[in-house]
């Protein structure tokens, strides 16, 4: 097994975070210090958009792009948020990584916000991780000690707050316009853009919104350099680490820092040590519940952005379900979609009505009360939920779309034995 | 049962700091919900008329998330994670062992008060699946063993 560098998770413990002092020994706020005093506003944006990081979050978004276009003279106060919502089921990175260097993304928001002159931070976090909440209510308050953050930031005349903002739960909250909505207190649909949040976000104010893991690269991108964070990759249209979460019929289920790119067998033959004694590779979810069924012809794919869209995948969030031989995938799609639909919002019409109609299906053929015509109903209605408000619905069929596409045979068995044939 | 002085003063303090006193609607429902044991009307009613909200603004925010209950609860309330990972490592039986244990139905609150059962999504902690919550502290890697232990326990400290 490689040892690959760890970026993100550096000197990663297992009981407690890496300390401000700790932190610093190993060069954290270098990249503020580089930030403010060598790189000002624009060659920070430079740097990130030569470094072609994408958000993390499950979007894959140019940061620099993102960060480009807030206008000089767009009105102010501006705010940069940190997404700490990591809602995507199969996903728990930033937990780890909040839990490990916390003062990494609150080095990459400080810095981020430089570049966009933002006023203040907010950073959202979903109320099951807690203690992750207070772990950063505490070391904000370390960083303001320590001249990182408040006014006046390492001698310069630039001024950011950070606040901690906790959620109520729920999943759509993890979307970038819902979770503007949710900050307004105001009810969490999302809205359809323009305008932009980067344009009329908070309040009607430019705000930037991107994910803990991306926030955590930038640091060592200023530092570094954006030709340093490509080559960590291990293909040419992938840039940086990517930290991993691996679950499911797995020895080793975890979380794993390792080069954007890296194969999927060598992620779960190596690092997650390979299927559990007895149980043979089915399929995966490559990167959270709203990607699609992989199956086991793609079991070598490069994992990165790029590679997944070409087999019709996503990299998503990155996380990593890995179902065997005895799971039976139209059990796990109908499991998934109970999850949409329980955590739509309701807002718009396909995704309210077509996601119950779709779970029904899906529960009638598991319960071996299917019929041949159903198929081309749930492809039907699979289309129909492209055409809602926001990414949610078109993720929440993907399992469906992936199962009708790759596994169809499956699907089929449940209704010629009118049961399913795996129990 | 009305809002002690105390507690109003401290909400007010904060609400007047904020910028935009809606932004905190969350924060104050949770601090409600802690005082009354869940957000009943009347702390519905509160809400609303600190922040400058129409109690229905704020009642369709409380139905909306999650970790805000707007009936009453148990003293311990276990959100039992439904989603694929805990799924497809044993949810179903693990529901129905502590259903039988406690003796209510999903959604239900022990005759004692002292367990509320509900269902989650995700959680987070697919590392340690099967996982629960029980007030928010995470459970992972369940069996029944370990139900009977984690149960007998918070009864015995309640």
């Amino acid at each position: 097994m490689e040892t690959y560098p760890q970026i993100l998770l550096e000197n990663r413990k297992s009981d407690r975070i890496n300390t401000l002092t700790e932190y610093e020994q190993s060069g954290g706020y270098q990249g503020l210090k580089a930030a403010v005093e060598k790189h000002h506003e624009s060659g920070i944006i430079r740097i990130l958009d030569e470094s072609d990081l994408l958000g993390r979050g499950g979007a894959a978004f140019p940061t620099g792009f993102k960060l480009k276009s807030v206008a000089e003279d767009a009105p102010s106060p501006r705010y940069i948020v940190c997404n700490a919502d990591e809602m995507e089921p199969g996903t728990f990175k930033d937990r780890v990584l909040i839990h490990t260097n916390p003062h990494m993304m609150i080095e990459g928001m400080i810095i981020a916000g430089f570049s966009i002159k933002a006023q203040k931070g907010i950073i959202f976090i979903r109320p099951e991780y807690e203690s992750g909440a207070k772990i950063l209510e505490r070391e904000v308050k370390l960083a303001e000690k320590a001249g990182y953050l408040g006014k006046n930031i390492l001698g310069s005349d630039y001024a950011l707050e950070i606040v901690v903002h906790r959620s109520g739960g729920r999943y759509i909250c993890g979307e970038v316009t819902a979770q503007l909505n949710a900050l307004m207190g105001k009810r969490p649909n999302p809205m359809q853009p323009p305008p932009y949040p980067t344009e009329k976000g908070l309040w009607g104010l430019p705000t930037v919104l991107s994910n803990v893991e991306t926030f955590a690269c930038i640091p060592h991108i200023i530092r570094r350099g954006p030709d340093w964070f490509k080559g960590l990759a291990q293909t040419e249209t992938g840039a940086g680490t990517k930290i991993f979460c691996v679950s499911g019929k797995v020895k080793r289920p975890g979380v794993y820092e390792l080069p954007m790119g890296i194969r999927l067998s060598e992620i779960i033959e190596a690092y997650a040590g390979g299927m559990l004694d007895g149980s043979k590779y089915k399929a995966c979810l490559p990167g959270g519940a709203s990607t699609g069924f992989l199956p086991k012809e793609h079991f070598n794919v490069e994992m990165d952005f790029e590679s997944l869209k070409k087999v019709g995948n996503r990299l998503g969030t990155g996380a990593i379900m890995v179902f065997d031989h005895k799971t039976c995938l139209v059990g796990a799609t109908l499991n998934l979609t109970e999850f949409f639909t329980r955590e739509s919002c309701g807002w718009c019409t396909p995704c309210r009505e077509g996601l119950p109609y779709i779970r029904d299906l899906l529960l009638r053929l598991e319960n071996g009360e299917g019929r041949e015509d159903f198929i081309p109903v749930l492809e039907e209605m699979g289309q129909h939920l492209w055409n809602a408000y926001c990414a949610f619905a078109p993720g929440a069929v993907a399992p469906l779309q992936s199962l009708l596409t790759h596994f169809r045979a499956e699907v089929e068995e449940h209704i010629s034995q009118k049961k399913c044939p795996f129990k | 049962m009305m809002l002690p002085k105390e507690l109003k003063k401290s909400l007010v303090e904060k609400i007047d700091h904020a910028d935009h006193p809606r932004e905190l609607v969350v924060d104050v429902m949770l601090v409600l919900q802690e005082h009354y044991g869940y957000l009943n009307d009347e702390a519905v009613q509160d809400v609303a008329v600190l922040l400058g909200m129409s109690p229905l603004e704020v009642e369709e925010l409380a139905t909306f998330y999650t970790f805000i209950y707007r009936e009453p609860l148990g003293k311990y309330v276990i959100h039992v994670c439904d989603s694929v990972i805990c799924w497809m490592d044993g949810y179903e039986s693990l529901k129905e062992y502590i259903c039988k244990k406690l003796a209510i139905e999903m959604g239900g609150t022990t005759a004692d008060g002292l367990f509320t059962l509900l269902p989650v999504c995700c959680i987070g902690y697919c590392d340690l699946s099967p996982a629960m919550l029980i007030n928010r502290k995470v459970y992972g890697r369940l069996t029944p063993q370990k139900i009977d232990g984690i149960l007998e326990k918070l009864k015995s400290e309640a």
